[in-house]
């Protein structure tokens, strides 16, 4: 049974205006297995999915689509579903100003005498829900529900519908690792029913542990597909990247980390109201300060707070030796603060605008409506920092939506860059970002806190902070709750302060 | 492929090729149904013609686009009360103008000070909307249909239900023309209107301000911007371009038809901007488009009367014209018919091979 091919792709080319997005990429998926997609970014996975699955905009300009053995034309993503082939994206499309249950069976709502028969459908809900260990109430509605959990309805949708094909868009990437579990779980239990799935993620840790094969493409080609268990981790990067591996673990002694005594920010008592308890910080000029917690422990609450995105409601904070009162992020950007957000697509992009507009953009709100940035100057912003931390773009002038993740996060952090920040707020910047540009950005960090800058660094992947971070704060519960010195930062000191073991 | 292909194939990539196209077909169908469209002459010393008389009777609607695409970019929804608040600006002049009475010939406060009053009234109105979207979040449409309704009521109670008549020459001026200036006044006001906003968008960054709002506000606050006071902007500019064009609807007419100043011109101005080729859900806007679905709405009823279509007749017309070149600009239709050959080809191909085997 395991060798039975479900579905296949062969020779599938796309191409979009000024761009070759796929080559001759071949896939194959056999029935029961998990097939794990990996890639850098803007090496052609999503795309893959998308015109697998019959996205508007991304027909195949030639190649072939075979379900078992038979070939097929996909239309659009609800014909994808007929067909048995089901996606979740990363960023969940669901509705969420409905109910958990509304969501579940959208279009396809149980009825009685014409009309929607609400009890069976939200018994119906339960039952899904339960049999996948999800326990929350199905007539609340979803956006009650963290991401993670919106993620979980988001799989339930598409596992009960006979599906033949599941296809997880980089799931795991908003779950902790109580709920990517969870997910392992219900994977395996789709497995043994003979369901065929495509994991996409940039975990290596998660493909080893669940996938039978992965397929490597990069830059639109398929670099090939490999058995998991043939395929030493330091291979999958290297075929990955394109390149030997990158030694992450040596930037940090690169970057220098000497310790600075020149106190930049303090907060005294400082906290919102619902979101994060009053704490105390001191920061000091030249420092990368990781902020690690659990998801939902108040990392970004914190953050948050000092930059103004939610106004602090108590408490007060010194910046660069003054008081500062901040109402809203232009007083945090006009005494040299910067932000990155965490949820790149809404809050930090401005999908239709330019690559040159998302750039200048914050430096232009700080100068103000009436200083505007010439043409010229935009462009040469613009082109200076697509150069040097190396944006992939067709030009500045294309609208950012059409970048990749990666990509789209370096325009970001140019955009806050140009400012000349003093202090710079990093929340999960490498979040769904490929290991080589990860890697690139975490080089950056470095290099900006040894010429002075300070910055806060967080992030769901502890090796990452261990790499970067000379200074750690724990998170828990909405609560500053400890601190480590550089002399301390191990992934085991890290652990048992987030679980807060010793109280 | 050839060189000339290739070129017009760029050329229709262009963001303003359609609503252009659409103007010229709608111009050369009257050249053909009506050879006089383009006449021009010279009559009691003021340009005669059916183009002068677009140019001239699309000022209004031109000013008011300019309003409307900044309301439509920023907070994705459109203000129905202009055509109310050009009226209540009307009614405003007029009765100072008048010193309450309902016919007058001779000014009862300066003509400047009775202007500037209207203007500010219609600015007040625009700041209420903007209040009302902006701040309390009330839905567009839903916050400017409480001026669309009262807004007429307001200019009635104003001008106690009379027709205000100003039969005074200076008053006459901006409707008509400036002393022996053969070009009507309206399309010189209309083109200062143009330049200034023109100027003020190349030269300040409120148009990248307007569009990032209305593309993503929670980021626009993030990156510094102030998304509450760039919208509430947006409807006071909006309300401000209405007084304008109640300023010449009641020069035309030296007088105040608070039933009638703008009826409808609301519709008008919204679909100006769709014309343009402008996304009505806000985002990314083009100036150079709205004004060119403004002359190309106006150029449409002016040549349905030159046609000889009658008054009450005119909306029918206007909408399948409407409607034709709202879905030429549409790129579903072509996907639609791309989709449909493919299919078709596809299908032919099967029956192919099938015959084959």
């Amino acid at each position: 049974m395991k060798d039975e091919v479900v579905l296949e792709m062969k020779n599938v080319n796309k191409t979009f205006p000024g761009v070759k997005a796929l080559t001759d990429v071949s896939f194959k998926l056999r029935k029961g297995e998990v097939n794990a997609l990996m890639g850098e970014n803007g090496a052609g996975k999503s795309t893959l999915i998308k015109v697998l699955t019959g996205v508007k905009d991304y027909e195949m300009d030639s190649g072939e689509v075979r379900i078992e053995g038979n070939p097929v034309v996909i239309k659009s993503p609800q014909d994808a579903q007929r067909k048995g082939i089901s996606t979740v994206y990363q960023e969940v499309n669901l509705c969420s100003n409905l109910t958990v249950a509304e969501n579940l069976y959208a279009d396809r709502e149980p009825m009685k005498f014409g009309l929607i028969d609400w009890k069976t459908m939200n018994r119906k809900s339960q039952e899904l829900l339960s049999s996948l260990d999800i326990n929350i109430d199905v007539t609340k509605v979803l956006s009650n529900y963290s991401i993670a959990m919106q993620q979980m309805v988001a799989i339930a949708r598409a596992v009960d519908m006979d599906c033949k094909v599941l296809i997880l868009d980089e799931p795991t990437s908003s779950l902790d690792d109580q709920e990517v579990e969870k997910l392992f779980m219900l994977m395996e239990r789709l497995k043994k029913q003979g369901v065929g799935i495509v994991f996409v993620t940039h975990f290596l840790e998660q493909v080893y542990r669940i996938a039978e094969h992965i397929t490597v493409l990069r830059n639109g080609t398929l670099v090939g597909e490999y058995e998991t268990k043939n395929l030493p981790r330091v291979d999958l990067v290297a075929k990955m990247m394109g390149k030997s591996f990158d030694d992450l673990a040596e930037i940090k002694s690169e970057g220098g980390s000497t310790k600075k005594d020149e106190v930049i920010l303090e907060a005294k008592g400082l906290g919102h109201k619902g979101t994060i308890k009053p704490f105390d910080l001191v920061l000091h000029k030249g420092e990368v300060i990781g902020l690690a917690g659990l998801l939902g422990s108040g990392r970004s609450e914190l953050v948050r707070s000092i930059y103004g995105a939610d106004k602090a409601d108590e408490g007060e904070l010194d910046f660069k030796g003054k008081k500062l009162l901040i109402g809203a992020p232009i007083d945090a950007i006009k005494n040299g603060m910067a932000y990155l957000p965490e949820d790149r697509k809404e809050e930090g992009i401005i999908a239709d605008l330019s690559v040159r507009e998302n750039i200048i953009i914050a430096l232009q709100a700080r100068r103000g409506m009436f200083k505007l940035i010439s043409r010229k100057e935009q462009e040469e912003f613009a082109d200076k920092y697509i150069k040097e931390i190396q944006i992939k773009t067709a030009s500045r002038e294309t609208p950012i939506k059409q970048l990749s993740g990666g990509n789209q996060q370096k325009v970001i952090i140019a955009r806050w860059l140009l400012t000349n920040p003093d202090f710079l707020i990093l929340d999960e910047p490498t979040r769904g970002i490929d290991v080589g540009t990860k890697t690139e950005i975490q080089k950056l960090v470095l290099k900006l806190a040894s010429d002075g800058m300070t910055v806060m660094f967080i992030s769901s992947e502890i090796e990452e902070m261990i790499r970067t971070c000379s200074r750690m704060l724990i998170m828990r519960d909405g609560r500053k709750v400890g601190e480590l010195g550089e002399q301390e930062i191990d992934q085991m000191n890290i652990m048992k302060a987030i679980a807060g073991g010793n109280e | 492929m050839n060189n000339k292909g290739f070129s017009l194939k760029d050329l229709t990539k262009k963001r303003l090729f359609m609503p252009i196209a659409c103007l010229v077909v709608v111009l050369l169908i009257n050249l053909i149904k009506t050879p006089d469209f383009f006449n021009i002459s010279i009559n009691n010393g003021v340009l005669y013609g059916y183009i002068i008389d677009v140019i001239n009777r699309g000022s209004e609607l031109a000013i008011l686009a300019i309003g409307m695409t900044l309301v439509a970019s920023s907070s994705g929804g459109t203000d129905i009360s202009v055509g109310a608040i050009a009226a209540v600006a009307a009614a405003v002049i007029t009765n100072i103008l008048s010193g309450g009475t309902d016919s007058v010939s001779e000014f009862h406060a300066p003509l400047a000070v009775a202007i500037l009053a209207g203007l500010l009234v219609a600015v007040l109105c625009g700041m209420w909307n903007g209040f009302l979207v902006a701040s309390l979040k009330i839905q567009p449409m839903v916050a400017t249909l409480i001026l669309y309704t009262a807004g007429r009521g307001i200019a009635q109670l104003i001008t106690r239900g009379q027709i205000t008549y100003i039969r005074v020459d200076a008053y006459k001026v901006i409707g008509s023309q400036f002393g022996h200036n053969p070009v009507p006044a309206p399309i010189y006001v209309a083109i200062f209107m143009i330049v200034v906003a023109a100027l003020f968008l190349k030269y300040t960054a409120f148009g990248l301000y307007v569009q990032t709002v209305g593309i993503n506000a929670k980021a626009a606050r993030l990156v510094g911007l102030n998304p509450v006071k760039i919208q509430f902007l947006c409807y006071m500019i909006c309300g401000l371009m209405a007084g304008i064009a109640g300023v010449i609807y009641s020069s035309r007419i030296y007088s105040c038809d608070a039933n009638n100043i703008g009826l409808n011109v609301e519709m008008d101005a919204i679909l100006a901007v769709a014309l343009g080729g402008n996304s009505l859900a806000g985002g990314k806007f083009s100036l150079p488009g709205s004004l060119i679905g403004a002359y190309t709405i106006q150029a449409l009823t002016t040549s349905l009367y030159a046609m000889g279509v009658s008054s009450d007749q005119l909306p029918v017309y206007k909408a399948i014209v409407v409607v034709i070149i709202v879905s030429l600009q549409s790129p579903e239709l072509y996907k639609l018919i791309k989709h449909h050959k493919k299919t078709g080809a596809e299908k032919k191909n099967l029956i192919k091979e099938a015959v084959q085997s």
